[in-house]
């Protein structure tokens, strides 16, 4: 790839960057959209055509947000950290013992987990409501957090075996000799050298958990506490005029991909092609 | 990427444990502690497997074995029927256009997802200013809640005052119904669902063109080859490991897709765009009167063709880490 991108020259790059900037354009115009219509004044909003960029912009839908939709976010957020905790400490134990301790079986557990991904969710929903229904976990936050889990634990795990199959044998077995039991060698070396993996996990289970729909309106649905993907969901049944606070609600919900993709990019490309790419 | 991809390669440590061990009566006894150790650490995860993946799997498998009303939910007392969900589900007239629109579906959008996502990654593999931002931007879609992205475009998408609409008015295309005519809703859903799947595609298909050596590329040229032969000769054959992986991942998640369809037309209107994953929540949760041994029973359709999918995946992916 090195010695064509050399050859190239300068003006013919220059091309390739505005045309590649036009693709981007187009494929982040619903974005934009979501933007616009989110600072759209309502008399504006049935208008044909459409302003393309607000003229009369207002930012009655974010204070709508402010009023109404704010409970949601908390919600979210707790569901989406409880979701990481779980995770982790769930998958990095598993992923050590996979990638470090040759379990007998091991093999057959890591095949179910791949085969666990594969589960459409909505049948996970349907089995979560026979068993929350009986245990009385319908519409509680501890039960969202259980039902989202499941949506990162098999990711998870394969993320954590195959980052901790590339530490060195050799620091374990020296950690060994010195006397450190395998908990220790987990606690003390394996987990600190695991941050990268630790990152990508955390990252990819808070998204998933906070962008979850199916579970939140099937395990969650009318609850005292609803996640912010049903806020949004309830609006869009409830007020159909309303679009610009809609918007904004998606525009606040879309705030963690966000920040994610600015400060974290390195990590969700990982994540990726974490479960597609095999070198 | 980079610190995971060389996994497979660092297996021959088990020769290394035996030798280090310098306490030879203990030497035989290591392997159980460590089997101990091994499985006390997969305990969590193991229990947690059962009983939040396996035993709802069950459940909705029992879900389909019985005739449950929302009294005998409640009370767990349904009476066996053995396969007469499945039977309902057949006879269904839902049933046929049901498993058309989920094919056509699953179809239209991995094909254009993959052209789309191939063509965009061989344009980004370029070198040029501003591709890796300009890759990286293209990741949000994939990265936005369903809700949203299916909220947007169903906005969009309006009859009156859509932007879809106002841009082909003003190419002199009249109004295009997308979401409440039933021969537009499917095609609506489908145009939702490959931008959100362009992302994956592009990401993963990047990264596996990095692994084309360039002086492949550098002897075609020298004989000659175009930039068309190039690709068709030395791109597209070296990637058909990638590709097939891609490919298979996305099929099974498609296949499951719900949320976008559910939330732009909810598989409306007149079933003109239901699936079996909107089709199954429909009857679980969607009506007044809630069939949930039906929907449990098209659910678990929708389960066996997952998993075959997903076997033939894995397979697939086993075959390339031994190769």
């Amino acid at each position: 790839m090195n010695g064509t991108a050399m050859n190239r020259s300068t003006s013919r790059t220059w091309w390739q960057t505005a045309i590649g900037v036009l693709f981007t354009a187009v494929m982040l115009f619903p974005v934009y959209w979501m933007l616009n219509v989110s600072f759209t004044r309502d008399q504006d909003m049935r208008k044909s055509p459409p302003d393309l960029i607000p003229l009369h912009g207002t930012l009655e839908g974010y204070r709508a947000v402010l009023d109404q939709q704010l409970p949601y976010l908390g919600t979210s957020l707790v569901i989406g950290l409880g979701t990481v905790v779980l995770t982790v400490a769930l998958a990095a134990p598993a992923g050590y013992a996979l990638a470090k301790l040759r379990p007998r079986g091991g093999g057959v557990l890591s095949f179910l987990f791949l085969v666990a991904q594969m589960i459409p969710g909505i049948i996970m929903a349907m089995g979560f409501y026979a068993i929350y229904l009986s245990l009385g976990l319908l519409q509680s936050v501890p039960g969202l957090i259980v039902a989202d889990s499941t949506l990162a634990v098999p990711f998870a795990v394969l993320i954590f075996t195959a980052f901790m199959s590339g530490i060195p044998g050799e620091l374990l077995q020296a950690a060994k000799t010195d006397g450190a039991g395998p908990l220790r060698t987990f606690w003390s070396i394996v987990l600190p050298m695991s941050r990268n993996a630790i990152v990508t996990v955390s990252l990819f289970a808070f998204l998933w958990s906070w962008s979850d729909f199916v579970f939140a309106s099937t395990l969650a649905n009318g609850g005292a506490h609803e996640p912010i993907t049903l806020g949004i969901y309830h609006y869009i049944g409830n007020n159909n005029q309303q679009w610009n606070a809609i918007m904004a609600t998606a525009v606040v919900a879309s705030l963690p991909a966000a920040v994610i993709l600015v400060l974290a990019q390195r990590y969700v490309a990982a994540g990726v092609t974490a479960g597609a790419v095999k070198d | 990427m980079s610190h995971m991809t060389q996994v497979p390669h660092r297996r021959p440590v088990r020769h290394h444990s035996g030798a280090a061990l310098t306490a030879p009566p203990r030497a035989r006894r290591r392997p159980t502690s460590q089997q101990w150790a091994a499985w006390g650490f997969l305990a969590p995860v193991t229990l947690y497997l059962v009983l939040f993946y396996a035993y709802p799997l069950y459940r909705n498998i029992d879900l389909s074995l019985r005739n449950y009303t929302v009294r005998s939910f409640v009370q767990g007392d349904a009476p066996f029927t053995g396969l007469a969900n499945y039977r309902t589900v057949l006879d269904d007239p839902t049933f046929a256009p049901a498993l058309l629109h989920t094919v056509v579906f699953t179809t239209v959008c991995l094909v254009f997802q993959y052209a789309i996502g191939l063509a965009l990654a061989v344009f980004f593999n370029q070198r040029f200013r501003l591709s890796a931002t300009l890759r990286a931007l293209f990741l949000v879609p994939w990265l936005l809640p369903l809700i949203v992205s299916a909220s947007t475009w169903s906005w969009m998408l309006t009859s009156d005052s859509g932007v879809v609409n106002a841009v082909l008015h003003a190419v002199g295309i009249g109004p295009v119904n997308w979401l409440t005519a039933p021969g537009w809703s499917l095609a609506s859903v489908i145009i939702a669902n490959i931008w959100i799947g362009v992302p994956f595609n592009l990401v993963v298909l990047h990264s596996g063109l990095q692994s084309i050596p360039a002086s492949l590329y550098e002897a075609a040229a020298l004989d000659g080859a175009n930039a068309w032969q190039r690709f068709w000769r030395i791109t597209f054959p070296l990637l058909r490991p990638v590709s097939a992986i891609t490919l298979l991942l996305g099929l099974v998640y498609t296949l499951k897709v719900f949320d976008i369809i559910w939330i732009m037309t909810k598989g409306g209107p007149a079933d003109s765009s239901t699936t079996f994953a909107t089709w199954s929540y429909q009857l679980g949760f969607g009506n007044l009167l809630p069939a949930f041994g039906p929907g449990a029973a098209v659910g678990n359709l929708l389960v066996v063709a997952a998993l075959v999918f997903g076997l033939v995946y894995a397979r697939v992916q086993r075959k390339q880490a031994l190769s």
